[in-house]
């Protein structure tokens, strides 16, 4: 079953545009199946209550959302972004 | 490419010397208002989501950006507005508002529709990957030389 990854920002209009993209190409690549959802952050506790696997966001983090989050800020600048990537992709392969 | 496409000469500030990420919002805001690029609110909008949701990038090179942006709603027509600073304006981390990052280049983002213009928005992620492109922006000394730059990373790529 394809997992469900969040990725949320603060208007989810810019950055989390580039992170879920980049997120859709690295599962694909890599032969996982992946939903990926787009979300403000004002909206995760909503979108959360359907359930997801993983939440990659560009904002911070204001409560603890139960489930794994990884900081995504390395799909706009490139710093750490390896390290990330391999984040995401453990998490997913479970 | 992209980016240029979104990008005015009019709306391109080299050299500013700002004391503060206000100022500078102010400054960028204004150009795009002036343009008939964002409506009335924008700016004030936009100096409300940096408070809150600052929007400071460390790119771990010599020099750091910043992207403030707002929602859609006071956006007429998607373009960008850029800056660069002789000093640097601190602006706030994205994921850690309690870090201060000093940031010398500015791109504020206008957008009018959500999950759009993702080839611009790539482009402008690939340009802050690129530490030697940044510090060629960072010392440009006219617009014309900055869009001078960002066509030929194009013609590169």
């Amino acid at each position: 079953m394809a997992k469900t990854v969040i990725v949320s920002c603060g208007t989810a209009i810019a950055t989390s545009t580039v992170v879920a993209k980049a997120i859709e190409d690295a599962c694909k690549a890599s032969g996982i199946s992946v939903n990926v959802k787009q979300c403000k952050a004002a909206e995760l506790p909503a979108i959360l209550k359907d359930g997801a696997d993983l939440i990659v966001t560009t904002s911070q983090m204001r409560f603890d959302p139960g489930i794994p989050v990884i900081k995504g800020l390395a799909f706009l600048t490139g710093v750490g972004i390896d390290q990330v990537m391999a984040q995401i992709l453990d998490v997913l392969k479970k | 490419m992209p980016v240029l496409d979104f990008l005015k000469q009019e709306a391109i500030c080299v050299q500013v010397d700002s004391g503060s990420s206000e100022e500078l919002i102010r400054l960028l805001g204004g150009k795009l208002y002036a343009l008939g690029y964002v409506k009335d609110g924008f700016i004030e909008a936009t100096l409300a989501r940096e408070a809150s949701m600052p929007t400071g990038l460390p790119l771990g090179g010599e020099f750091n950006a910043a992207l403030p942006h707002v929602d859609i709603e006071f956006v007429n027509q998607s373009a960008l507005a850029l800056a660069t600073l002789t000093q640097p304006v601190v602006f706030m981390n994205m994921v850690d508002d309690q870090e201060k990052v000093p940031v010398q280049l500015v791109i504020m983002l206008a957008l009018d529709q959500p999950k759009s213009q993702i080839a611009m928005l790539q482009e402008v992620s690939r340009i802050l990957q690129k530490p030697a492109i940044v510090s060629q922006l960072v010392a440009a000394e006219t617009p014309a030389e900055v869009i001078s730059i960002l066509s030929s990373l194009s013609d590169a790529a």
